[in-house]
């Protein structure tokens, strides 16, 4: 256990230095997301009333795209010096270098995502009449949803021929019922009409069950040759 | 082989032509009409699709687990898993085309975001992204790559219905006039086992061809892998 603790810890600080050394990553989430948000105000342009029923929908297809960036470009980094290979032949276990990796992903997105709500909160005059603390439970819990599955199908589309087309391909299907989800809980706090509980309770049941299916199943797409 | 074949091509043709007298003698459904009889095709297509994506489950997990014990074995639940995505994934077209065929002229409209359409939906998708995996993926990874992410796909299915069944009972849709199976009338009942019958004995067919097709395929690869090695060294 140790192990595996010590070189998920491991892995998260290599990418998280790399990634605050170039900033490379994250400067791009950052400006597409701010496109993204611009694009659908011009696209949709509601009234406060109707913002807030929408608003839960736009953040989350919003979110989800600058994820997209994120994930696309989290293993090139370890196929470029042959990375992926040594971890391959290392005594390393292979669950700890995946966690590591969904790790330093959720956290990026994570500073993505803080950096849009007041954006989105600006541009679409929002006022949370629900209770606005359950907001952060959705945000972690839905973003970990993308996250660990946007990680392993990352992994798994790393050798196919259409790389950054195969990950969306794979990763949209699957994640439909915790978009649903967090787009409901969402909606549910933005305008305090319903209970987002079950909506909660559904992206916590599916985090646990994906969260455990992609550590049993990753050893198998690492050595997948 | 091709004795066995012959047999159950003549056994499936008697199948379909006795199910398509079954369904069209069928009685006339009482507010439907006549374009309720899609129901006998849509139905069975439904349920062999199931049928065919949880082949598909098994196969993967089969060949995840035996490909290093016993290749032989491995490869073969490979090309079934192959097989039965791709038969499955035809079947299921069938069900999303003649579903909003059968909705427009009952309930007005093509196409509703109930439990059972978006999951049939999305089923569809998830298995068409599973089939471009297979197709992009490069030549020896793509069954241990598919295989995982089978399991996950049909991991993800009943969590798809059971929220999209909560997020139906919070926005409620127009109710529709009875469901299908709502009181079948017990000739209609033999009618459609009939036709699924046939459905089965078909798509079983259809599975048999395209697993010989993924041999015969292994089988190619291998010699090209072999013979790759021995005039490699050039």
């Amino acid at each position: 256990m140790t192990s595996l603790f010590a070189v998920t810890r491991a892995t998260l600080a290599k990418d998280v230095l790399l990634e605050w050394r170039s900033k490379d990553a994250i400067n791009a989430m950052l400006f597409f997301s701010v496109l993204v948000v611009v694009i659908f105000s011009f696209a949709f342009d509601p009234s406060a009333e109707e913002s807030r029923r929408i608003a839960g929908g736009l953040v989350w297809v919003a979110f989800l795209f600058a994820a997209n960036v994120a994930l696309n470009q989290t293993w090139m980094r370890e196929l470029r010096n042959q990375v992926l290979d040594a971890y391959r032949v290392s005594p390393a276990p292979a669950n700890a270098l995946f966690l590591g990796k969904a790790l330093g992903n959720f956290f990026f997105v994570t500073v993505v995502e803080l950096a849009m709500t007041p954006l989105f909160i600006v541009f679409f005059n929002l006022r949370i009449l629900g209770p606005a603390w359950q907001l952060v439970i959705v945000l972690v819990l839905g973003t970990w949803a993308l996250v660990v599955n946007g990680t392993f199908f990352a992994a798994v589309s790393l050798r196919t021929r259409v790389r950054e087309l195969m990950l969306p391909l794979l990763l949209f299907p699957v994640s439909i019922p915790a978009l649903l989800g967090m787009v409901e809980a969402t909606t549910a706090i933005l305008t305090g009409d319903a209970s987002p509980r079950f909506w909660l309770n559904l992206l916590l049941v599916y985090d646990v069950v994906f969260t455990t299916a992609c550590l049993l199943l990753f050893e198998t797409v690492l050595h997948a040759e | 082989m091709n004795y066995k074949f012959l047999v159950l091509t003549l056994f499936t043709a008697v199948l379909l032509f006795y199910g398509y007298y079954r369904a069209m003698s069928a009685p006339e459904e009482l507010t439907m009409g006549e374009v309720q009889r899609i129901f006998y095709y849509h139905v069975p297509s439904a349920w062999t699709s199931f049928v065919c994506f949880f082949a598909n489950f098994l196969a993967s997990v089969v060949y995840l687990a035996r490909r290093k014990s016993s290749p032989a074995a491995g490869q073969a639940a490979d090309a079934v898993a192959v097989a039965t995505a791709e038969v499955g994934v035809v079947f299921c077209t069938i069900v999303l085309v003649t579903g909003p065929l059968w909705a427009r002229p009952v309930w007005g409209i093509w196409w509703t975001w109930d439990a059972r359409l978006t999951t049939t939906l999305i089923l569809w998708l998830i298995y068409v992204s599973y089939l471009f995996l297979r197709h992009y993926a490069a030549g020896g990874q793509a069954p241990t790559l598919a295989s995982v992410v089978a399991i996950i796909g049909f991991l993800d299915v009943p969590m798809v219905y059971m929220a999209i069944r909560w997020f139906r009972t919070q926005h409620p849709q127009p109710v529709m006039a009875g469901g299908e199976g709502s009181g079948l009338d017990p000739a209609m009942w033999n009618a459609l086992l009939w036709n699924w019958a046939a459905f089965l004995a078909f798509g079983f067919l259809l599975i048999w061809m395209r697993y010989n097709l993924a041999r015969f395929q292994q089988l190619l690869d291998e010699r090209h892998a072999l013979a790759a090695l021995k005039g490699g060294a050039r």
